[in-house]
Order: structure tokens, then C-alpha cells, then sequence
């Protein structure tokens, strides 16, 4: 059990809740969101305690962060949709963080089980769909029907177009997931060789620096994953809000 | 203490692998299908359907809160520091360029004050060369008056000392020639004669 790659991914009830034969349970997944959102906005919060003019190492790494996806969302989005800042600030970090969390050994990775992605999807494209409805009425739906496309293959292409939107927050959440998953997985069979090859005396021991060097390389590779696919995650975001704000393409 | 606790469930599932594991007999007994992905206990964890009432849930609450505390406290906590600094700069910037503009007007003010000056040592030098000029001229002009007045003076002078020495050449002569009468011709000659004579030869 202890070399079982999979285990880490197992979820523990830490405070049974059952209502209406819903397992709603406080588990160790539950645990981890909170202390991603915990330490997520702690560290915002300690980093910008001092209010620095000229900012410290921590208040930089805060402001990095916030211009970092200020920009993003500006370039991919226009200033129209700054208003959305909040919310891919909160996804980015809240991703980012339960990334990075992932990499503590013992530690459970909320970004690595599909419905906590697809949720964050969902939410993305909820928000995608209502805005852009409320805001622009039923002339919101022109996203589908791109301007300048001959009338013949029109609707094909529409079809691709609510096709490929439709696609959307599988991919948005199936990229994280299985990126972590998959990261995590690797990460720890490479791991069980280490352990199961110094078992076996000298040569075994000598052997297994092999995964072991492996092991590091993997570590540092996660580590820029878990960054990265937070990125991508806020980036996406970006793209598709842009579509709420300007449907007109 | 969540890893002790799971530590605890890891020591207790192996050996029933075909068993329900601990946390999930609960379930089991609620008739849930554990082993709807077949396989693994509990099927594959990160696929298993079991939990995800309870993470939509959890992740719903935890999500909102995080999203309102960063929508109300921290983004605006974060904005106002960049927005201040940013002020800052452009007024530093400002007050920079304004201190140059005020360096720049002095400058220009020093290079006027600086001509000027300069124009007006050349036009107080010019005055005094024609100041000291004039002075020599009239310095001149009288000590040339001055000579010229001394150079009369002094022809008329020898005018009236020709004059003189004229009349007196006619007394010499007629003193020699009355004393060479008398001495070397032994002639008795009245002075009134002489005179005469001496006036017949000179004219």
C-alpha cells in the first residue's frame, strides 16, 4: 500500500455530514481546500501588511502575482474586462496554491480528482454564459456566428463553434487534472523504485540512484507544472471572459 | 492529524483489498455503489463519484469565501498599494520635471544677467577710452596754445632784441669810426658828422 501510486488520491471522511442521502462529508479534500484558501489568502494578506512603498520580498512575490494576472486578463480581455479581476485572481491563486500544496509529501492534491476542476470549469463558463447574457441579451449567442463566413457553410460552422464551446470546460478541467494527476503519479512510482530497488542489498542500492536522480527531476518538473497549469487555468479564463464582454468577433 | 488518521486506514486496508475499505463501509451500508469503477477499492479515487457531492460542496463554500476575501480585502489591498506607488512615482516624476523647468529659467536668466553685464563693462570701457581720449585732445590742444603763445613771445623778444642790437650797431660804428679818426688820423670830427656819415654808408 505504501508503493501504491494511487493511494495519495484517496479520500477520508474526517467529519461525516449526511443530508438527504447525500454524502457531503468533511474530508481530507474538504481539509485542503481550506487550507489552500487559508494559506492562499494569508499570504496575500501578511504580504501586503506592511503596505511598503518600496515593497519587501514577500509584498513583491504578492504584487508579482497581481500584476501578473492584471495583464493577462487586460491583454486577452481589454479593460472592459478588469472586472472579472477578482475572480481569475481568486481561480489563479486558489489553483496555484492547491498545486503547489500537491507537492508536500502527505499531502492531498485538490487539483488532482476531476470534480473539483470540472467545478472550477463550470464556474468559468457559468460565469462566461451569465454575463454575457446579461449583458448582452439574446445578441450574446452572435459568439457562435462568426461574421464574414458564406451563408452555405454557415451553419457547420456554427455547429463547430457551440461544439467547441461546449468542449471548453471539459478540456479547461481535464487539462489540470490530468497534468496533476498524472505529475503525482509519475512522480511517486519513480520514488517506489528507490525504495523497492535499495531493498535489494549493494547493487540494488547503487541502482536505484537512477530513479532517484530521476525522482529530483521529476520534483523540479512538477513544480513548474503545478505553476504552469495554474497559468494556463487563469489564462483560458481570460480568453473565454473575453467572449462574455466582446462577442462580436 | 489528518495523516495520522489516514495513516491509520492505510495500516488497516491492505489486507482486505477485496473488502470495502474503512471510510467507505459507511457508504456501503447507505447502499451506494463503492466499486463503481471496478478495480481499485473504491474504484480510481480522483474518478470515483462517491465524494463528489461533498467536494462540489466544500469546494463551493471554501471557493465563494476565498473569492469574497479576496473581492473585498485583499485586491483592493493590493490595488491601493500599487495605485499609491504609482501616484507617487508620477508626482516625483512631476515635481522632478518641474525642479528641471525651474533650473532651466535660472540658467536662462543667469546667461541674460551675464550678457548684459558683459555689455555693459564693453559700454563703460568705451566711455572711458573716449573720456580719456577727449582729455588728451583738449590736454593737447592747450599745451599747444600754451607753446604757441610762449613762441610769440619769445619772437617778438628777439624782434625787439634785433631791434635793439640794429640801433645799437650804429652807435658801435660811430664809435669806431670817431675813435679812428681821432686816434689814427688825428682828424677832429664833430659827433653830428660821423653820425651822418655812419647813416650815409649803412642805408
Amino acid at each position: 500500500m505504501a508503493n501504491d501510486p494511487i493511494h495519495q488520491f484517496q479520500i477520508h471522511r474526517l467529519i461525516p455530514i449526511e443530508i438527504g442521502g447525500l454524502d457531503l462529508s468533511f474530508t481530507n479534500s474538504s481539509l485542503f481546500m481550506a487550507l489552500t484558501a487559508a494559506v492562499g489568502a494569508g499570504f496575500l494578506f501578511s504580504a501586503t501588511q506592511g503596505r511598503g512603498l518600496v515593497p519587501g520580498r514577500l509584498q513583491s512575490t504578492a504584487e508579482l502575482s497581481y500584476e501578473f494576472v492584471a495583464n493577462m486578463l487586460r491583454d486577452s480581455a481589454g479593460s472592459q474586462g478588469m472586472q472579472f479581476f477578482p475572480f481569475v485572481f481568486s481561480i489563479f491563486m486558489f489553483v496555484l496554491v492547491g498545486n503547489l500544496f500537491g507537492m508536500f509529501p502527505y499531502f492531498f492534491t485538490i487539483t488532482s480528482h476531476i470534480i473539483v476542476t470540472f467545478a472550477l470549469a463550470m464556474t468559468v463558463i457559468g460565469v462566461v454564459v451569465g454575463y454575457g447574457i446579461y449583458k448582452h441579451g439574446l445578441s450574446w449567442f452572435q459568439v457562435f456566428v462568426p461574421s464574414g463566413v458564406p451563408g452555405v457553410i454557415l451553419p457547420f460552422v456554427v455547429l463547430i463553434e457551440v461544439i467547441s464551446f461546449l468542449s471548453r470546460p471539459v478540456s479547461l478541467s481535464v487539462r489540470l487534472f490530468a497534468n496533476m494527476l498524472a505529475g503525482h503519479i509519475t512522480l511517486k512510482v519513480f520514488a517506489g523504485f528507490v525504495v523497492s530497488l535499495s531493498a535489494l542489498g549493494a547493487l540494488g542500492i547503487g541502482g536505484a540512484v537512477l530513479p532517484l536522480l530521476m525522482t529530483v527531476a521529476l520534483t523540479a518538473l512538477e513544480f513548474l507544472v503545478a505553476f504552469l497549469q495554474a497559468y494556463v487555468f487563469a489564462v483560458l479564463t481570460c480568453m473565454y471572459l473575453n467572449d462574455a464582454v466582446h462577442p462580436h468577433h | 492529524m489528518f495523516v495520522t488518521q489516514a495513516f491509520a486506514q492505510e495500516a488497516d486496508a491492505p489486507p482486505t483489498s477485496h473488502a470495502l475499505p474503512p471510510s467507505d463501509t459507511e457508504a456501503a451500508q447507505h447502499g451506494e455503489t463503492v466499486q463503481a469503477e471496478g478495480g481499485h477499492e473504491g474504484g480510481f479515487p480522483p474518478m470515483n463519484p462517491q465524494y463528489f457531492a461533498s467536494q462540489v460542496l466544500w469546494l463551493a463554500i471554501i471557493f465563494t469565501l476565498f473569492y469574497l476575501v479576496l473581492k473585498r480585502v485583499l485586491v483592493p489591498r493590493l490595488a491601493g498599494i500599487i495605485e499609491n506607488r504609482r501616484d507617487r512615482i508620477a508626482h516625483d516624476l512631476e515635481a522632478a520635471e518641474r525642479m528641471r523647468l525651474d533650473a532651466d529659467e535660472a540658467q536662462a536668466a543667469y546667461e541674460q544677467e551675464l550678457a548684459e553685464a558683459r555689455q555693459r563693462s564693453q559700454a563703460i570701457g568705451q566711455e572711458a577710452r573716449d573720456a580719456a581720449r577727449a582729455d588728451a585732445e583738449a590736454e593737447r590742444k592747450r599745451v599747444e596754445g600754451e607753446l604757441d603763445a610762449k613762441l610769440e613771445t619769445a619772437q617778438a623778444r628777439i624782434a625787439e632784441i634785433k631791434q635793439t642790437a640794429l640801433a645799437d650797431v650804429g652807435t658801435i660804428a660811430e664809435d669806431v669810426a670817431e675813435s679812428i679818426l681821432t686816434d689814427v688820423a688825428g682828424l677832429t670830427v664833430s659827433r653830428e658828422d660821423v653820425a651822418g656819415s655812419v647813416r650815409a654808408a649803412k642805408s
